[in-house]
């Protein structure tokens, strides 16, 4: 599938669903890496359609909505939106 | 293809896109959000969007790839003014309230305020039955007349401007007045 594999530390499994195009997208991932953590980004606008259908049954198992950024962490915590705080939690930063 | 050009070419359409997006908001009392390097990189993602689909689509929303999906999401979308008015911003913040552009109040996240039934549509890429699907609509794109839910309708009274929308307009977008200067019609 279409994620891309962005290096770093390992602060436990950092998934991200964004888009190319959006702003707070760029904010995450921005202060991901300036943060040295690793993750991986799904950029939802550049899969082909099986790819986007695949990826959006997952993101809808996180966020019903299917809005972006949605970062999960570990399979077990989901924060929709930039919210560092709540970003900084998460990954104990 | 337009979407070609040296990088010289492409930051002089962004800086283009964005001085036209900045004249019009103004011309129609809204305000960009100030943080210039902010605000231009959205005027980029919407060039972008523009060559990818043939119109502006959101930028921070998952596009349908179709026009007739994504309507409601075309910038300026149907959500702006009731989020600028509720959160102080659009759901991009590319489009802010008068204090959000004063510097008087900071842009948090904006919840998407867009109805399930539009975006589920977006993501399958097929527009809902009508029948079997009716879409629960925002206040404002409800019809504009009788019946309970009808949308009100309001006055400025320095000009006598008239709005079909659920509150009034932050300013004016004839006359300029604020919107403590409307009445209810």
């Amino acid at each position: 599938m279409g994620a891309t594999k962005v290096d770093g530390n390992d602060k436990g499994k950092v998934r991200i669903f964004t888009l190319s195009t959006c702003i707070w997208c760029k904010k995450t991932k921005e202060f991901l890496a300036q943060n040295n953590v690793a993750y991986e980004y799904i950029d939802m606008d550049m899969l082909d359609a099986d790819e986007k259908d695949a990826a959006l049954v997952e993101l809808k198992k996180w966020n019903e909505k299917c809005s972006m950024p949605t970062v999960v962490v570990n399979d077990s915590v989901c924060i929709v939106g930039f919210k560092e705080q709540e970003i900084r939690e998460a990954l104990s930063l | 293809m337009s979407g070609a050009g040296t990088e010289g070419e492409r930051a002089a359409r962004v800086e283009a896109k964005y001085e036209k997006l900045k004249k019009e908001a103004a011309a129609g009392g809204y305000f960009l959000n100030p943080d210039e390097p902010f605000a231009k990189d959205l005027a980029e993602s919407l060039l972008v969007n523009e060559e990818r689909y043939g119109y502006a689509a959101c930028p921070c929303r998952l596009s349908g790839g179709k026009r007739e999906l994504d309507l409601d999401i075309i910038c300026p979308c149907d959500y702006r003014d009731a989020d600028v008015e509720e959160h102080g911003a659009c759901y991009c913040a590319l489009y802010v309230s008068g204090e959000v552009a004063r510097s008087e109040r900071e842009v948090e996240p904006v919840p998407e305020r867009r109805p399930d039934a539009l975006i589920e549509a977006a993501a399958k890429g097929e527009l809902p039955v009508a029948e079997s699907q009716p879409i629960e609509r925002a206040p404002s794109q409800r019809a504009a007349f009788g019946g309970s839910s009808a949308i009100p309708v309001w006055r400025c009274k320095v000009c006598g401007y008239l709005c079909a929308r659920d509150n009034p307009p932050g300013v004016c977008p004839i006359c300029k007045v604020t919107k403590d200067r409307f009445e209810r019609f």
